[in-house]
């Protein structure tokens, strides 16, 4: 147990600070978005969201101090037993769930429900810094790289099993984090094209499509002729991968995909098409944000989102209410704040000297950049509507305990290693 | 290892461009485009408009001609409505169950959440029927609105009617402030005053949830405005003088126009036939319109406002006063009733001066009237002299408010033919017409045409002495009182003296013993002294149009009364003694019994002519 003062000066109070202004203005949008002038209730109630969540910020709080007093080692020793412990629980979870909105991920223990697969993106995100640690990823070894991708693919394949394929999207995040600790950049460029290439498929007729890539691969011919006479069969076969890309998707998309996930995809391509059923969340959670205007309707003014234009107004689509009460002033507020908190976490992980203590700080740097991605390209239509929160201003016990103990963890390492340093 | 070091920029530039499209994709749709924010309004704020109550008409003494009174529809919110059951709300309804599927089907078209009509205009045994029940049935309600009424049948061309806009209507800017649905004068008093009437729409903003709950006003009522009721009109008719007239001129063609002379207030405007006003109003009101407007009797058409007759003998009285006052003949001119170009109807004394010569409604005496008044000897060509006196001729007609527009203030009025000289120039070319061409002029005949109103309006200006004030219905708005285009004096250009000297032949039209024409119109036995003028307008169509024209009491002149009957004959037989009857129940209040005979006679007799013009 260090002395508390010198413990307390070398903790990172940049990023507490950004994190305690941020679940305070979190606190004020879900208070606005749940506030309604008919039935004003006592801050502390618990019969609304509001109430509920300064419950969730005092745990909070406790958490943090727990988890800033426990020896730091405890986490790189610990991270493979929590680990199992949580794929254990997320197991668990399967097959004990009530089933909620269609998925079996909420534990229920007594008035309180949680939410595993928000916790075991700490646990995973520990193991995998811990493995990390003992590999060289630039070695291109298969064996560790095969570990790697097992470890993070485990949780992922669990938590697409009790139907919550949004949190199970957030592990593809940690390739960041990979990218960093020395992954091949062309597993990213790879990736990347074949997201757009899996757009374009969807927007573009096949036919057209068809048309466009081969004639990319015969123009290339044309002007460098270099790779037409020394990589010919190379070039021939990202073309047919390409091509078969293309109607593997088609394939998927009418074939393989649920209903639901289908209309999301569709949304997310023309939200527009359907604004009463399918692109309803989209089109109204546009409208709020869009009627915003530059500074906003003012603290509690919202109308959109009080009057449930916009669903799930204090969870997800929290920075609806940021949008329509606060103006563009507010969502660029918050957008730099994220930006900031970000890079404060990047700037934290590379002063960390071990392996461990870096990564596990670009995981948690990338984790939360994933959330505040897709939540808020969701809102104003640049990404699927896919159900995550959005970091420290969605309302929501698990998602803001996960998160601080998220952060927190890299508070605590990092603290303990200044610690070191002063010794 | 160093290199690695390097990737810390790739990452941190993939957060950093992501925020930068956020930042740029928020500043578009917050701040550039605006169409957010309508959509937002669109969304949330609801517009309530309330109808104003339109204002009421009354007649002289306070008596209502024109009220609102409620309807009744039975309305629907289709997501309210839970088990229905079917039968017994067709049952309550006498309504059959294919209907009542349509009618949900539709209504659950236009909203699910907001109320929309099921069934409009519920009659009274419906709407007692369901609202008794309507506990039963969730997501039904009754809405009233309301609908203009009549405790009378009376004054229906008058009155006019109220129907909805039509898209055409609401095209036009003077329609901006009507929205569908609305209804708007259409004809009449209705039309003319719906400004007054129609009183000022009130709107209010609410703000609703999602599901269409109303969630409070927006921004404390900063936007709405309240409804301000129409004004009432106070009308100068006379609601029992009216109700007589109508019950007179019952299966009768033909019009009845009474004055007050002093102040051009009109006191009954009968149009027969006639129609009843309820027929225009609700549910069906195109159907029935449309009914009426084929009906050969043509009970829409507004004669006393439209239809130009040639004004007949009555016309001599303006002659005469013209040639007064051009000084051609005195009162105590005399002509012979020589049968020279015109005949005479009726065997009489000679006509040694102009008394006489009205009473018996001389037609040579006035044909060489004319003559003075026309060929003056301005020019030694005939026919060019004929255009000079015609010309001044007409300058004076026209001072009594004919060939124009009197202003009444209804829409559609006509304004008449007086002929000018170029009318004639047109018709039979310059210079090839003279006065034989247009001495049918000096009977009221010929080419020359007048309404009942303006007939009424030229007895009015008599009884004034020489002047007139526009004929008109509404005395009062609101609180104030007429336009003020109505308390303008028009003033002839014949001097009150010449007026004064008609009238003791008019009397004797009347009264004037043996062989006046219009006896039957005396009063004299109620001591009112009657100052009239008969006319028979000849009617090449078929049977003569029966006129009378006159006002009372002749001193002190109270009403002033011009009627008119299609193919009835001679006027004195039918249109005198129908005037009469009305100048007596305004004057007196009632008809004695002792002249009941004549309501009557005027009520049964066989005037109308089975031939039709």
């Amino acid at each position: 147990m260090p002395a508390p003062a010198r413990y307390s000066r070398s903790i990172d109070w940049v990023t507490v600070g950004l994190y305690a202004f941020m679940v305070l203005l979190g606190w004020l949008n879900v208070y606005a978005a749940s506030y309604s002038p008919e039935a004003p209730g006592s801050l502390f109630s618990f019969d609304f969201n509001y109430g509920k969540q300064l419950v969730w910020i005092g745990t909070a709080v406790v958490l943090i101090v727990i988890l800033l007093v426990i020896d730091y080692k405890a986490y790189d020793t610990l991270a493979y037993v929590l680990y199992g412990g949580m794929i254990v629980l997320l197991l668990l979870t399967l097959f004990i769930a009530r089933p909620i909105a269609g998925s079996r991920s909420w534990l229920e223990l007594g008035p309180v429900r949680l939410q595993p697969a928000e916790f075991a993106k700490f646990t995973t995100a520990l193991a995998v810094s811990r493995y990390m640690a003992s590999i060289n990823l630039r070695h291109q070894n298969w064996r560790d790289q095969l570990v790697l991708a097992g470890m993070t693919l485990l949780p992922v394949a669990l938590i697409i099993a009790s139907n919550e394929t949004g949190q199970a999207l957030v592990y593809a995040a940690l390739l960041l984090a990979y990218f960093r600790e020395g992954m091949s950049p062309l597993i990213l460029i790879i990736l990347a094209s074949a997201g757009i290439i899996l757009i374009l498929a969807l927007l573009v007729p096949t036919f057209w499509l068809l048309g466009a890539f081969t004639l990319i691969l015969v123009l290339v011919f044309v002007f460098n002729t270099r790779i037409f006479r020394h990589h010919l069969p190379v070039a021939l076969s990202v073309w047919a991968i390409v091509i078969g890309m293309v109607f593997g998707v088609n394939y998927f998309f009418n074939s393989v995909l649920h209903d639901y996930q289908r209309k999301r995809i569709e949304v997310l391509l023309n939200p527009s098409a359907d604004p009463l059923g399918v692109g309803w969340n989209v089109t109204q959670s546009k409208i709020a944000i869009g009627s915003g205007g530059f500074t906003g309707k003012g603290f509690l003014q919202g109308t959109q989102t009080k009057f449930d234009f916009v669903p799930e107004q204090s969870t997800d689509f929290i920075f609806c209410t940021v949008g329509e009460e606060w103006g563009w002033l507010g969502t660029i507020t918050v957008i730099i704040l994220f930006v900031a908190l970000l890079s404060r976490i990047l700037y934290v992980a590379e002063r960390q000297k071990s392996v461990f203590g870096r990564t596990y700080g670009y995981c948690v740097a990338s984790i939360i950049f994933f959330h505040f991605c897709i939540n808020i390209g969701m809102t104003i239509g640049l990404a699927p509507v896919v159900g995550i929160p959005l970091p420290f201003f969605s309302y929501g016990g698990s998602s803001l305990w996960s998160f601080t103990i998220l952060l927190f963890i890299l508070l605590a390492i990092d603290a303990y290693r200044k610690q070191d340093l002063n010794r | 290892m160093q290199y690695l070091e390097g990737r810390k920029y790739v990452v941190l530039a993939i957060f950093l461009a992501v925020a930068l499209v956020f930042g740029t994709r928020l500043f578009y749709i917050q701040v550039l485009d605006g169409s957010y924010k309508l959509a937002a309004d669109r969304n949330t704020l609801q517009r309530i408009v309330q109808t104003p109550y339109r204002g009421l008409i009354y007649d002289r003494n306070g008596k209502i001609l024109v009220q609102n009174t409620p309807v009744y529809d039975l309305m629907v919110v289709p997501r309210e409505v839970k088990t229905l059951d079917t039968a017994r709300f067709c049952q309550l309804l006498q309504l059959p169950i294919e209907e009542l599927r349509e009618a949900l089907l539709a209504a659950k078209i236009y909203s699910r959440v907001k109320a929309s009509p099921l069934v409009q205009n519920l009659s009274t045994p419906e709407l007692a029927a369901i609202q008794d029940n309507l506990m039963d049935f969730p997501g039904f309600s009754i809405k009233a609105r309301m609908a203009r009424s009549y405790q009378d049948t009376l004054l229906a061309h008058a009155l006019g009617y109220v129907g909805p806009v039509t898209p055409a209507h609401l095209e036009k800017p003077k329609y901006a402030k009507y929205l569908p649905g609305d209804n708007l004068g259409i004809s009449g008093l209705e039309s003319f005053y719906e400004n007054e009437l129609m009183g000022h729409r009130g709107v209010q903003y609410r703000m609703v949830n999602v599901r269409g709950i109303e969630k409070g006003s927006f921004r404390d009522g900063e936007f709405d405005t309240l409804s301000v009721a129409g004004q009432d009109l106070h009308t100068s008719i006379d609601l029992e003088l009216q109700r007589y007239g109508e019950q007179l001129m019952q299966g009768k063609r033909g019009s009845v126009v009474a004055l007050d002379p002093k102040t051009g207030e009109i006191l009954a405007f009968v149009s027969a036939p006639f129609y009843n006003p309820t027929q225009l109003t609700g549910k069906g009101l195109g159907n029935r319109y449309m009914d009426l407007l084929r009906n050969q009797e043509r009970p829409l058409f507004n004669r006393p406002l439209m239809a130009t007759y040639p004004p007949g003998s009555v016309f001599k009285l303006v002659n005469e006063l013209i040639a007064l006052q051009e000084g051609v003949v005195t009162p105590s001119t005399g002509f012979p009733c020589n049968w020279k170009l015109v005949r005479c109807t009726h065997r009489h004394e000679n006509p040694s001066n102009l008394s006489i010569a009205i009473k018996n409604s001389c037609n040579p005496y006035f044909y060489q009237v004319m003559r003075a008044t026309v060929m003056r000897g301005r020019s030694s060509k005939k026919n060019q002299d004929a255009a000079l006196g015609l010309a001044d001729w007409r300058q004076n007609v026209v001072s009594f408010g004919l060939a124009q527009h009197l202003g009444v203030d209804l829409p559609g009025e006509r304004m008449g033919l007086i002929p000018s000289p170029t009318f004639y120039d047109k018709r039979y070319g310059k210079n090839h017409w003279n006065f034989r061409t247009i001495y049918s002029l000096a009977i009221g005949q010929g080419e020359i045409g007048i309404t009942g109103l303006q007939m009424a309006n030229i007895l009015a200006t008599i009884a004034n002495r020489g002047y007139y004030y526009p004929p008109h219905f509404v005395r009062g708005i609101g609180k104030g009182g007429p336009r003020p285009e109505y308390q303008v004096k028009h003033v002839t250009t014949v001097d009150p003296q010449y007026f004064e000297a008609l009238i003791p032949g008019m009397q004797a039209v009347v009264d004037g013993g043996r062989g006046a024409t219009g006896s039957f119109a005396s009063l004299a036995s109620l001591g009112i002294s009657v100052a009239g003028k008969t006319g028979t307008v000849q009617n090449p169509h078929g049977e003569d149009h029966a006129t009378f024209a006159a006002f009372a009491p002749a001193e002190d002149p109270k009403i002033a009364i011009a009627v008119f009957i299609e193919n009835a004959g001679f006027g004195g037989v039918s249109a005198a003694p129908l005037a009469s009857l009305m100048m007596e129940k305004y004057l007196r209040g009632s008809v004695s019994p002792g002249r009941k005979r004549w309501e009557y006679w005027v009520m049964n007799g066989k005037f109308i002519s089975k031939k039709k013009h």
